[in-house]
């Protein structure tokens, strides 16, 4: 199974706290039944007027055309529990998320498909973005291992959630195997519950 | 040290620590729909798995279905028809029951779990939603996940979670008249923000929380995760076991003292530990609006909206492109505001005792004329019910649209939705922008009590002032 252990890229900056999940991506475009090609509707109320018209939004922008890794303030991801979010993003070509915090359920399903969401502290996110902002061609690089972040030759100390950080260098952020793996716990677990006996098997 | 029901329901429920450090969670209770279940069957497809468990998953279509003559297939939005499609088949290929608009109990998700009696305390429940937290009104440990995880509880019957924390939530006394269970969870957010709860279980315990009736307490855990807590409860009570008799995948008569036995044993002990409590005085609240684009905006009626310096510092970027959203202005009222469109429905608040209050208030009035407004309940046996009781002429005698089951206008995945500017009096959980189906729209929570008085007067009142005048 994949590990992950870096991620480096080009950085995109999208500012501002409680983005919630309708602003990354809004409900009426859930109606698929696939992700595949989900990207393009990664913010789309707020990259597009009514007439389909690009509005200044940092998805927009040609000079973070390339970029993989996103650069978020406080409580990104609230609301909502669809994984459509992370993979509009990931489809859009994010492999990384840094922020100040992370609402819960999101930051889980970033783990689930395989994108890092690392934490720092404000003054320093902001002083990334800026740095982004003023040159996008910035390297930036997240190492889980080292539990670090560099943009080009500034070295910064960022967090994870210890249990995400372990399964993504591990390779076990997929987990349906390992849990299958515990089939008989499983099956003792179960037999084990009271209520499965006393419920009405209609 | 004595532990609270979560710590009780969660090592019942443990398989095994994962290498991660995560927990292996059994669930007792999988809840599906066709918005976020489509993928997840598609990929134990691809990796050729068959489904553990499939009496321990029930499905039902509550999204994206048409809230007038939802019989009618295919629906005239093809995308809607091809989720229905998906679900159809993959329960039938599966083996998993499905309660479709061709049965008697389809409804919202959150509304049919409890009133089928497929939601008992004691159990871990999880569904594609983030508003699964309602079933913790029972003394469930329920919460949203993603459709990845959907996959792994398919596969597995199991998912990979850590153990959160539990914030205990006392909210002493009694409620006023006119203030509801509504009111009481749009306070504890907007007192702990929309990300105090992010890494807790919300435990809501006091005299409040206990005088609630279930759907009350239904109401205050749904929107815990508006407060950014993936888990609400309440603990089991008389209350709940009253609730419980009867239903339809429920104990039987024979086996209800045996389930009772069990529910009583997964309580939270009274010296109990918890990583934090929170206490507030019931008497104190009022009705409830909110007047900005996140839940935790949100203000007594009798209070102007706050003066944006006044906030803290990390909240004030958002307070001012909030009220720049919504076209307000710090230090006015909510009072007063004309709106366009009034939407009692939602898995907050869409229960028969909702349309019984949302009933009471507008019963031999008329809504303005400038109000579109609909009633949507949450369930077709809610419906059912209200009808037997004659809310829905109620309703319509009042210039309400009486719809049929579905989450309607809270997301606007169906084709109800605001127009424009609209601005909309909701009963629902998130006023999001964009939320109800219009990226300019604009929605105010409040209490099903209010949207039906702010349908009437054709603008926000306090209901207080009406219903003592």
């Amino acid at each position: 199974m994949l590990k992950i252990t870096t991620v480096s890229g080009q950085g995109i900056p999208v500012k501002g706290n409680d983005i919630d999940t309708d602003q990354i991506i809004p409900a009426r475009y859930l109606k698929v039944v696939t992700f595949a090609g989900i990207g393009k509707f990664a913010f789309k109320d707020v990259r597009f007027d009514d007439n389909g018209s690009e509005l200044d939004h940092p998805f927009n922008d040609k000079r973070f055309a390339a970029a993989q890794i996103l650069v978020v303030n406080d409580n990104f991801g609230c609301g909502s529990s669809r994984e459509h979010a992370p993979q509009a993003l990931k489809d859009h070509g994010i492999t990384a998320i840094i922020g100040e915090s992370f609402a819960e359920i999101f930051a889980g399903n970033c783990t689930s498909i395989g994108i890092p969401t690392a934490t720092l502290p404000p003054d320093i996110i902001e002083s990334i973005q800026q740095r982004i902002e003023e040159n996008p061609d910035a390297e930036l690089r997240l190492d889980l291992e080292q539990s670090s972040f560099s943009v080009d030759q500034d070295v910064f100390e960022c967090s994870f959630k210890p249990p995400f950080r372990a399964a993504l260098i591990s390779g076990m952020w997929d987990t349906t195997a390992a849990l299958l793996s515990n089939n008989t716990l499983i099956q003792q677990t179960m037999d084990n519950l009271p209520y499965i006996a006393f419920s009405k098997k209609e | 040290m004595s532990k609270n029901l979560l710590n009780k329901v969660w090592d019942l429920h443990k398989v095994a620590t994962l290498p991660s450090g995560q927990d292996q969670l059994l669930i007792g209770l999988h809840l599906i729909h066709e918005v976020t279940s489509p993928q997840a069957f598609q990929m134990i497809k691809e990796r050729d798995l068959p489904v553990l468990y499939p009496s321990r998953t029930f499905a039902t279509v509550d999204h994206i279905v048409p809230t007038k003559k939802q019989y009618i297939r295919p629906y005239a939005d093809i995308q809607a028809e091809a989720m229905t499609k998906q679900l159809e088949q993959n329960t039938k290929n599966f083996g998993i029951e499905f309660f479709s608009v061709n049965t008697d109990y389809q409804g919202i998700v959150h509304v049919i779990g409890p009133e089928l009696g497929l939601t008992q305390p004691g159990m871990t429940i999880a569904c594609g939603d983030s508003h699964t937290s309602t079933h913790g009104a029972f003394g469930a440990i329920a919460f949203g996940v993603g459709t990845t995880q959907i996959r792994d509880i398919l596969a597995t019957q199991c998912i990979a979670l850590s153990k959160p924390k539990v914030r205990k939530i006392v909210v002493h006394g009694e409620l006023l008249p006119y203030v509801y269970a509504k009111d009481i969870i749009l306070k504890i957010i907007a007192d702990l923000t929309v990300k105090g709860g992010i890494g807790y279980a919300y435990e809501y315990s006091g005299k409040a929380i206990e005088s609630l009736s279930m759907e009350g307490r239904m109401t205050v855990c749904n929107m815990s995760i508006e407060g950014g807590a993936r888990v609400g409860y309440v603990n089991p009570d008389q209350t709940t076991f009253d609730y419980l008799r009867n239903r339809k995948y429920g104990p039987s008569e024979e086996n209800f003292q045996t389930a009772v036995d069990y529910w009583n044993t997964i309580k939270s002990e009274s010296d109990a530990d918890y990583d934090d409590v929170y206490e507030l005085n019931a008497g104190d609240l009022e009705p409830m609006v909110t007047w900005g684009t996140n839940p935790g905006q949100g203000v007594q009626v009798s209070h102007p909206i706050p003066i944006v310096n006044s906030l803290k510092k990390s909240e004030q970027d958002v307070a001012r492109r909030s009220l720049e959203h919504m076209d307000f202005k710090e230090g006015e009222y909510m009072l007063g505001k004309k709106i366009d469109v009034a939407f009692v429905g939602s898995c907050t608040n869409s229960r028969i005792s909702d349309l019984r209050e949302a009933a009471n208030i507008i019963k031999g009035n008329k809504v303005a004329p400038h109000v579109h407004a609909i009633a949507v309940p949450g369930s077709k046996q809610v419906a059912k019910q209200a009808e037997k009781e004659g809310l829905d002429q109620v309703f319509n005698d009042a210039g309400f649209e009486w719809r049929g089951a579905g989450c309607s206008m809270c997301l606007a995945m169906n084709p109800d939705k605001l127009k424009g500017r609209q601005l909309c009096a909701s009963s629902s959980n998130r006023n999001f922008v964009g939320r109800q189906g219009s990226k300019t729209g604009r929605t105010v929570l409040m209490s099903p009590a209010m949207v039906s008085l702010a349908a009437i007067n054709g603008e926000i009142t306090d209901i207080r002032k009406v219903m003592h005048a």
